[in-house]
Order: structure tokens, then C-alpha cells, then sequence
């Protein structure tokens, strides 16, 4: 028996912009279960972005429904989602995000500061993360002091201090060369050897390819899902 | 967020962008400053009324017969002036009169007259003398030391001998250094004879308070300084100030018989205390004390709306940070919470700079002018609370913007 970590049902998002009402998202219906590697492709504009930031509960949807670990999100009030941000989700952007005056170390702290982790436990908790994704020496690095490789590793380890259920990826390599992002696949993959669920957006086949299951967007709607054969 | 991590993010901030913290906290600063450098000075200024100038003028436990009070306030209405100056004059009699009705406690006493010229010796002029026709118990009430010669006597006073005796900067400034004991001196076509100089008084807010004649009370001078047989004051003096308010409460009955006033008659003639002088003082310290808050209080709110400027700038500048935080799981309370712990640490740190420039420009004003300044505690937590609670509610409507932003917006604001 899977567990379920992901339940989407119906779930819609339109934007008011003047007049016209964009649909971003028609009605997506979708599971996604623990340890899977899921790559969620489609055409630009096909509401990728607006699915992961839901997922991520950075959005909530106009309508239908979303269970993360059997809660409902798309009821919860606003520090609600705040703590279900901070517990249970890791986010990797495309522009990684990092905060520019801040070190490496500070950077990757910042969850646990807002999970009321302190001092000590903090830090050594934030340079454990680094060094799972091969940054210990980098600790004291400014973003502007690292590679967009470096940097994107630094988000990453950032986004699994708080040990959460999913790891989120809105075209973490967009922003990489194709050694670098292979790097960064390499990191994915090790990560999701070691148990981690992942969701990666990408518009790119040969990252795609690292997943083990893809899921295409068009128009707002799931096109496609496809398992690869183990 | 925990309050330590927002003060270190605080402090983290203000010190990397020093210029813009700077100028963002000016305007606390510049109010700080003024709330402590004038309370300061007036707060000096208050003390040395007390302690200095109101001694120096009305004497220690002494209290003064006069027509009408020597030190009014500002704003005494015309009738009350009219009032005053229908009263009748202290004659002769009147302070022979309270001085034999003063019986409870020994007291010390002096009539006292006064008038003024300009005095010219060899061609050095002093203006603006003042001369007092006194008697010989004047030394003693207020308490003069002679630094050359003696004081006249009862018998000169009595006979009314042209003796004088004369301020020690006058002296100086007439006789050019000289001894003036035993030179002579004309007061209003007068000579007199000099027989002493009093010990330095020094100064007051810069004025000297040694540029004084004292002549004997029936010397011919009585005629320029009041009509016949009328005195401006009587000086008596007591040993404490319990004594003095015998003194006074006798002295208060033989005049009131004198002038045959009746219970519930208002008295005709004043009997003023140094307590008086302070009620002078007072209403002076009353005014500016009332402008003081005005002035402090439209720097504090220009400082605050230059700090609620700045702070929405730093909320317009950081929008991108604010969304990164937020996806990480900061709470509403927590962005809210951090600018406002900043605004409140940006305006803390003008209060603090401008508590230390006001103390500086106190210590400054109270060492180049003749003003001097002593810092009233009370103006210290007074000045951080303001600084505090500008930054706060200066901090309030741009921290709460920040808490309330969208978070996918936020990020993608570039
Ligand atoms: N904040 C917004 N306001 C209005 N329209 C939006 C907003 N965000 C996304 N959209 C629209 O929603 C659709 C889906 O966008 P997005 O999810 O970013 O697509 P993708 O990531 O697949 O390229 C697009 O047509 C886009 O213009
Ligand atoms: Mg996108």
C-alpha cells in the first residue's frame, strides 16, 4: 500500500486581470505518493507555475480541493498555511531566491528561525543541510560570492532543513548550463534515493527524463501521466 | 520569529545601509536633542533660581515690606496694577512701627530706597548704577563681606553723612584699580566719601552684581529716591524660616491696624518672600515649559514621518525578501514584527544619538554662556519612550503593508 502525500481535486485558479478572466488552472485532478519523482512538463503558460505554487501553498485555488497529508489546505487560513509552508514543504525556484546580504549558513537557517528552531540546534542543523548537498566549505559565501550551480545547492539545502514531505522544483535548472544542471540532477536523484518525494517543473525532456513519472499540462488541464517502467 | 533574531535582522540592516539609517533617524534625533539640551537648560537654569539668584536678590529667610510685589509674571492684569498702585507708600513710621511689633523673635532689618545714574570718575563712565539708600543693617541682611574698608555706621545713617560704600566691580571700573576707600564720589551733584568696597558678588545669566552704591538712608540722596519720610522696602531678616514666619505674621498685623483694615479686607501692602521671587520664576519656566512640548513634538513627527517614508521605501525595496520569508514559512505577525522591530530599533537609535548630542549641547551652552544646565533625569526615559513610540507607530502602517503581501507576487517583484 502507497501512501498518499499529494490528493488535488478539481482544483481551478482564475485571475481577474481587468475584463478578462485568465484560467490558469481548468480543473486538475491528480495523487502523487510518497518517494515518488514526479516531472510536471507542458507548453509555457500551461499553468505549471500555478499548480506548483499551490502545491506549495503559496496560492490557494478558486476552487476544488487539495489534501497534504490527509489535511485540508485549501481551507486553512493564512499562518496555517504559513506553518505547512515551513513544515512540510521545500521550495526550489528557477531564480533560487536566496536572500542577497545573507550568507550561505543564514540562508538555509531561515526556516528553521521561522519553525522557532534556535540558536546551536540552528546552525548545526543548517550546515548538516549544506553539507548533504556538498557545500560545507561554502558556508560563510554571500550568493554573489557562489555559481548559479553553487547557489541553486544552497536553496536546496535550504528548502530540506525542515526535513519536509516534499521537495518542490519550479525549473530549478532553467537558470543552469547543462553540466551544471545535470549536477543539480545528480543531487535530485540522490535525494530521492534517500526517500525524498519531489516534484520537479520542467520544460526540458532530457530533465524530464530523470523523473519517474511525468505529468503534462495543457490549458490549464492534466494532458498527460506517465509512470516509467521501473 | 523570535524578538532576538528581529533585533539582530535589525541591527543587521541599519548598520549595512548606515547612510540611509542615518538620515531616516534625524528627525527623532533632531527632537530628542532639543527635548534634552532645553530641559536641561531650563532645568539649570531652574536650580540656580533657587539656589543662587533668589538668595542673591531677596536674601536668605528674609522677607521684604514693600508697596506692591518686586517680582510679578507675565500677564498681571491692569486692574491689579491699578490696585497696586493706589496703595499708600511705607513711610518712616510704618517700618519704625513693624520693627517695634516684631517682639517674638530677633530679627535684623534695613530700609531700603532705591534710585539710578550713570557715575563718571576722571572720565570713566559706568552706566546704569544702581543706588541704594539703605540703613545700616543692610550689610548684614544681605549678607556683604568688604573687601576694603568698613560699612557706615547707625551714627552716619542717623546724622545722614554723604558716605558710601560701593560694588567691587564698580570700584574698579571707576578708580581703575585703585583703592577707592577714601576717594571721593558725586551722586547727583552730591559728594560723597567713600569708606568701602564689598567682596565680589559675581554674576548672574552674565550680568555683574557688583555695579551698586550704597549710601546711608538719611543721606541727602533720600531726596532724588522717594518723597519725604516714604521707603521702597523694609528688609527683615530671621534666624530660620520658622522665625521669619513669626516675623511676618506680627509684621502683618501691625500694618493691618496701621491701615485699619478690616477681617476680610485685602491687605494694602505686600510682605514678599524669596517664595514670591519663585512664583516668578515659576511662570517663566511655566511658558517655556509649555512651548517645549510643541517644538519637540513637531520634530518628533516630522522624524516619525520621515521613518514611515523610509520604511515603506525599505518595504518597496524588499518586497522580493518579504515573499522568499513568507515561502519559508513566515507568518504574518512575523514580517510584521520585523519592520516594526526595525523602526522602532532606527528610531531608539536617533533617540539614543540625540540624548547624547543634548547632553553634549547642554554641557556646551552651560560652559560658553553664562546660562548653566544640569540634566533632569525624568528627561532621559522620557526621550527613549518618545523615540520608541514614534518608531513604532511610524513603523506600524508600512510593517503591516509588508505583512499582508502576497507571496507569489512578492517574489516575482523584482
Ligand atoms: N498573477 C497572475 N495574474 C494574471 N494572470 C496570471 C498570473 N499568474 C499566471 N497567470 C496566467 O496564468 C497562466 C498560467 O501561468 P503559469 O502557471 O505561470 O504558466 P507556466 O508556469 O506553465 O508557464 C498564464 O496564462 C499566465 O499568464
Ligand atoms: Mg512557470
Amino acid at each position: 500500500m502507497t501512501d498518499t502525500i499529494i490528493e488535488v481535486r478539481n482544483l481551478t485558479r482564475e485571475y481577474q486581470m481587468g475584463a478578462e478572466l485568465v484560467r490558469a488552472l481548468r480543473g486538475v485532478d491528480m495523487s502523487i505518493y510518497r518517494n515518488e519523482y514526479v516531472a510536471i512538463m507542458g507548453p509555457s503558460g500551461s499553468g505549471k507555475s500555478t499548480l506548483m505554487n499551490m502545491i506549495g501553498c503559496l496560492d490557494t485555488p478558486t476552487e476544488g480541493e487539495y489534501w497534504l497529508n490527509g489535511l485540508e489546505v485549501s481551507t486553512m487560513g493564512d499562518d496555517a498555511l504559513a506553518r505547512v509552508r515551513n513544515r512540510e514543504i521545500g521550495f526550489v525556484f528557477q531564480t533560487f531566491n536566496l536572500l542577497p546580504r545573507a550568507s550561505a549558513l543564514h540562508n538555509v537557517e531561515l526556516p528553521l528561525i521561522y519553525a522557532g528552531v534556535s540558536g546551536r540546534t540552528r546552525r548545526e542543523h543548517a550546515s548538516g543541510a549544506l553539507s548533504r548537498v556538498g557545500l560545507s566549505d561554502r558556508v560563510d559565501h554571500r550568493p554573489n560570492e557562489l555559481s548559479g550551480g553553487q547557489r541553486q545547492r544552497v536553496a536546496i539545502a535550504r528548502a530540506l532543513v525542515n526535513e519536509p514531505s516534499i521537495l518542490l522544483a519550479d525549473e530549478p535548472t532553467g537558470n543552469l548550463d547543462s553540466t551544471t544542471s545535470e549536477e543539480i540532477m545528480t543531487v535530485f536523484e540522490e535525494l530521492h534515493a534517500q526517500g525524498q518525494t519531489i516534484i520537479m517543473v520542467t520544460h526540458e525532456a532530457d530533465i524530464a527524463a530523470h523523473a519517474h513519472r511525468v505529468i503534462t499540462l495543457r490549458d490549464g488541464r492534466v494532458h498527460s501521466d506517465t509512470k516509467k517502467a521501473a | 520569529m523570535p524578538f532576538r533574531e528581529a533585533f539582530r535582522l535589525a541591527f543587521q540592516v541599519i548598520w549595512t545601509q548606515k547612510m540611509k539609517s542615518s538620515f531616516s533617524a534625524i528627525g527623532v534625533f533632531i527632537g530628542v536633542m532639543f527635548l534634552i539640551a532645553v530641559v536641561s537648560v531650563l532645568e539649570g537654569i531652574n536650580k540656580y533660581m533657587t539656589e543662587n539668584v533668589v538668595e542673591t536678590f531677596m536674601g536668605v529667610n528674609t522677607f521684604q515690606l514693600r508697596q506692591r510685589p518686586d517680582f510679578v509674571g507675565e500677564d498681571v492684569p491692569r486692574e491689579q496694577w491699578n490696585e497696586w498702585r493706589r496703595r499708600p507708600r511705607i513711610t518712616y513710621e510704618d517700618a519704625d512701627a513693624v520693627i517695634q511689633g516684631i517682639r517674638s523673635v530677633p530679627v535684623t532689618y534695613a530700609w531700603v530706597s532705591y534710585t539710578g545714574q550713570d557715575l563718571e570718575v576722571e572720565g570713566r563712565r559706568v552706566q546704569g548704577v544702581q543706588i541704594t539708600a539703605a540703613t545700616e543693617g543692610y550689610f548684614d541682611v544681605k549678607g556683604y563681606k568688604m573687601a576694603d574698608g568698613r560699612p557706615f555706621t547707625a551714627q552716619e545713617v542717623q546724622n545722614g553723612q554723604p558716605v558710601a560704600v560701593l560694588g567691587h566691580e564698580l570700584a574698579d571700573r571707576l578708580f581703575d584699580g585703585r583703592n577707592a576707600v577714601g576717594e571721593e564720589l558725586r551722586l547727583r551733584g552730591i559728594p560723597y566719601r567713600i569708606v568701602g568696597v564689598v567682596e565680589s558678588q559675581g554674576n548672574v545669566f552674565g550680568a555683574s552684581l557688583d555695579k551698586f552704591v550704597i549710601a546711608p538712608a538719611l543721606s541727602p540722596i533720600k531726596r532724588i529716591a522717594n518723597p519725604p519720610r516714604v521707603i521702597d522696602a523694609m528688609f527683615v531678616k530671621a534666624r530660620t524660616l520658622e522665625e521669619l514666619e513669626v516675623a511676618r505674621e506680627e509684621a502683618e498685623a501691625v500694618m493691618r491696624s496701621r491701615r485699619q483694615l478690616r477681617p476680610g479686607d485685602e491687605n494694602n501692602f505686600e510682605l514678599e518672600t524669596s517664595e514670591g521671587a519663585l512664583d516668578f520664576w515659576a511662570n517663566i519656566n511655566r511658558v517655556l515649559m509649555t512651548a517645549l512640548p510643541l517644538l519637540v513634538g513637531i520634530a518628533l513627527v516630522v522624524g516619525g514621518i520621515v521613518i514611515m517614508n523610509i520604511m515603506l521605501m525599505a518595504v518597496a525595496e524588499r518586497t522580493r525578501e518579504i515573499g522568499i520569508r513568507k515561502s519559508l514559512g513566515a507568518r504574518r505577525r512575523d514580517i510584521l514584527r520585523q519592520f516594526l522591530v526595525e523602526s522602532a530599533s532606527l528610531a531608539a537609535l536617533g533617540a539614543g544619538m540625540g540624548i547624547l548630542a543634548g547632553l553634549g549641547g547642554a554641557a556646551l551652552v552651560s560652559a560658553t554662556t553664562p546660562l548653566p544646565a544640569s540634566v533632569a533625569p525624568w528627561s532621559i526615559p522620557t526621550a527613549v519612550g518618545l523615540g520608541a513610540g514614534v518608531g513604532i507607530m511610524a513603523g506600524l502602517y508600512p510593517a503591516s503593508r509588508a505583512a499582508r503581501l502576497d507571496p507569489v507576487e512578492a517574489i516575482r517583484h523584482e
